[in-house]
């Protein structure tokens, strides 16, 4: 290992490099807009338990009624986020992120 | 037998289990990092057992059950909230954390400001969250003794919480994360295992209808179809608007705690690197979910087969649902016999799992106190490793006597509840500067401070000032009545109040370190520098 200074500026040109920016880029525009949905669709959730309280009691199947599958979809949607993003970051992000770790190790040794 | 000898010796057994794990763990534990991060060499799947196994407190167990079975859908908000909350985690912190930390929350932050003030801050804030978690487990573990050993008196109760925590003290001090960390995965399994048993039964017992369970349970309750619905509790008729937004607000405290809470955080360090850390919040994700899914059949359940009168009777909140069930379920297929070794079962699974969580929280705040405030701000970063260890294990042992004497003081709140509370106060003081430090450039020491402080602050005086405190039949402070504040969770105000506290410090201090950013920002995303695992 180096100074600290001689690290600093090492991650300071790593930061400003094209495929740097390039993994942020993808990394921000996943997950960013992904968590604005994912509690745009929790927070239907909440308010509609609060205010819509008549629709949630629609009986669809038997006594299964609006609320329990409305409640059940945000389990499946939990789920499937969670198994899109590491599909999504295991493809797009690893390999870049990968790449860039050795080219600093490679540099700071 | 009775039951209550049968609990006491499938729990002791649990207890003989987890103390040779803990004595095991105890000889392989030598450096900082075996003591606060097990090393950081447990495998993704097993870190994501711990995870569940910290997760499904006595809050998700016997509390979502207690809720469901005396309110109805009420209580499934919980678990969704709980649930939901986890994609936070997994998207924004949970490898970020991993690549960039090294033992505690306050290692984050600490990174790219002035060490001192930070560090004390998320200190503060780490002990604090801890101590309204430890609270809550206390409560259930109170309800639980009461039911499951024939313990009624106060002092019986007080002293079978003084042998709980005296337990987790053991295995805190002695296991580090290595033993807590397998306390976690044993507890797991066999809360899993348990909750699965019982909700096939009651299933079964319902030829597999779901609609049929449901329609009994909102029979049996005398409030008809809107006991399938939400607004039981909150929310309703008689409590007009400040009940529905206080439901935004527990929903809110929920979703966003998660990602703030710092026993949750320090199991991002136990793997080796950040996919790992990936790998274990998708099982944790997986095993929780499903557990939800089982609380919702035992909370119905226990609507249905026992009956909210008597589950009101055993404990006023609720917490005693899911053994009750047990034993009616037990009673159903296999005789009042059937019913006493069911209830025995329930019964030390539920103390294991509180056990279990309550060494988690320990370990958390014992580190912080350690890692944090002794080694970097009273010693200024010159302790040596084995000097910190030993006040990491001291530490535990006083934290697990502050739990004990809470304990014996907090009684009779539903559990679900108050571990609300400290979700609340996690999402308000922790989150806002871990998201900040993370993805903010311009973020600094003076914002990191405010965000924390301000964050903590807001809500705990929200809390003090609200009805679950005074003015209210279930307050702590029944004679007085000064709760000018309308709603029972903070976190609607607080959570904004904690990011705008860490907005207007950052603007109004000049501090900004490029190159510092420069370097967490590509620490975090491609693991450079990241603390490896040690090697034995």
């Amino acid at each position: 290992m180096t100074t600290k200074e001689h690290d600093a500026s090492v991650y300071e040109d790593i930061q400003a490099s094209a495929e740097f920016q390039d993994l942020k880029r993808r990394f921000r525009r996943w997950t960013f807009p992904m968590t604005a949905a994912f509690l745009a669709w929790y927070l239907l959730y909440v308010v509609l338990s609060g205010w819509a309280r008549d629709f949630m009691g629609i009986k669809l199947f038997g006594n299964i009624n609006v609320a329990l599958v409305f409640g059940l979809l945000q389990f499946v949607s939990t789920f499937a986020i969670a198994w899109a993003y590491s599909r999504h970051a295991e493809k797009r992000f690893d390999p870049i992120a990968d790449k860039l770790r050795h080219e600093v190790e490679e540099k700071i040794k | 037998m009775k039951s209550e000898t049968l609990a006491t010796i499938l729990f002791l057994s649990f207890v003989a289990l987890t103390l040779g794990i803990t004595f095991w763990a105890s000889r392989q534990t030598k450096t900082a990092a075996d003591y606060y991060a097990g090393g950081r060499s447990f495998s993704g799947v097993q870190n994501g057992l711990a995870i569940g196994g910290d997760y499904m407190s006595a809050a998700s167990f016997l509390g979502i059950a207690g809720i469901i079975a005396l309110s109805g859908y009420d209580g499934f908000l919980y678990s969704i909230g709980f649930l939901v909350a986890w994609l936070v985690a997994l998207l924004l912190v949970a490898e970020l954390m991993r690549n960039s930390g090294k033992f505690t929350m306050a290692d984050v932050l600490a990174f790219r400001m002035s060490p001192r003030p930070v560090r004390t801050a998320a200190g503060v804030s780490t002990i604090t969250v801890s101590i309204f978690y430890l609270l809550a487990q206390m409560v259930g573990a109170g309800a639980l003794v009461g039911l499951l050993l024939g313990i009624t008196s106060p002092s019986g109760k007080a002293w079978t919480i003084v042998g709980v925590g005296a337990l987790m003290i053991v295995y805190v001090v002695f296991g580090g994360m290595k033993g807590t960390t397998w306390v976690q995965i044993v507890k797991a399994v066999l809360l899993m295992t348990g909750a699965a048993l019982i909700t096939i039964l009651v299933l079964s017992h319902y030829g597999f209808n779901l609609s049929s369970l449901l329609g009994e349970a909102a029979a049996k309750s005398g409030k008809g179809a809107n006991f399938l619905i939400p607004g039981l509790k909150y929310g309703t008729a008689a409590q007009g608007l400040a009940g529905k937004i206080d439901l935004i607000s527990l929903g809110l405290a929920l979703v966003l705690g998660t990602a703030g809470l710092p026993h949750i955080l320090i199991r991002f360090y136990t793997v080796p690197t950040a996919k790992d850390a990936r790998k274990s919040v998708l099982w944790g994700i997986g095993i929780i979910g499903v557990f939800y899914l089982l609380t919702l059949v035992l909370g119905f359940g226990a609507a249905a087969l026992v009956g909210g009168k008597v589950i009101a009777a055993s404990d006023k909140a609720g917490n005693t649902a899911a053994p009750l069930l047990a034993k009616a379920v037990g009673e159903i297929f296999l005789g009042s016999a059937g019913g006493t070794i069911l209830l025995a079962l329930i019964g030390a699974v539920a103390f294991a799992t509180i056990l279990a969580v309550v060494a988690g929280l320990t370990l958390a705040s014992s580190s912080s106190f350690a890692h944090d405030l002794y080694a970097h701000v009273f010693r200024r970063g010159n302790a040596t490793e084995r000097e910190e260890v030993l006040v990491a294990r001291i530490s535990a042992f006083v934290i697990g006597a502050v739990a004990i004497g809470l304990g014996i003081l907090a009684q009779g709140q539903n559990v679900a509840f108050l571990v609300a509370l400290a979700f609340a106060v996690a999402a308000s003081g922790n989150l806002p500067a871990i998201l900040y430090s993370l993805f903010w450039k311009r973020f600094n020491t003076a914002g990191a401070v405010s965000a924390i402080y301000g964050g903590l602050v807001s809500a705990l005086l929200l809390v003090i000032f609200s009805p679950v405190v005074s003015g209210s039949e279930t307050a702590l402070i029944k004679d007085a009545a000064f709760n000018w504040f309308p709603l029972s969770n903070p976190g609607i105000i607080s959570i904004p109040l904690g990011f705008l506290f860490g907005y207007l410090g950052t603007i109004m201090s000049k501090e900004y370190n490029a190159a510092k950013y420069a370097e967490i920002e590509v620490r975090s995303l491609t693991g450079v520098g990241a603390e490896q695992a040690t090697k034995h």
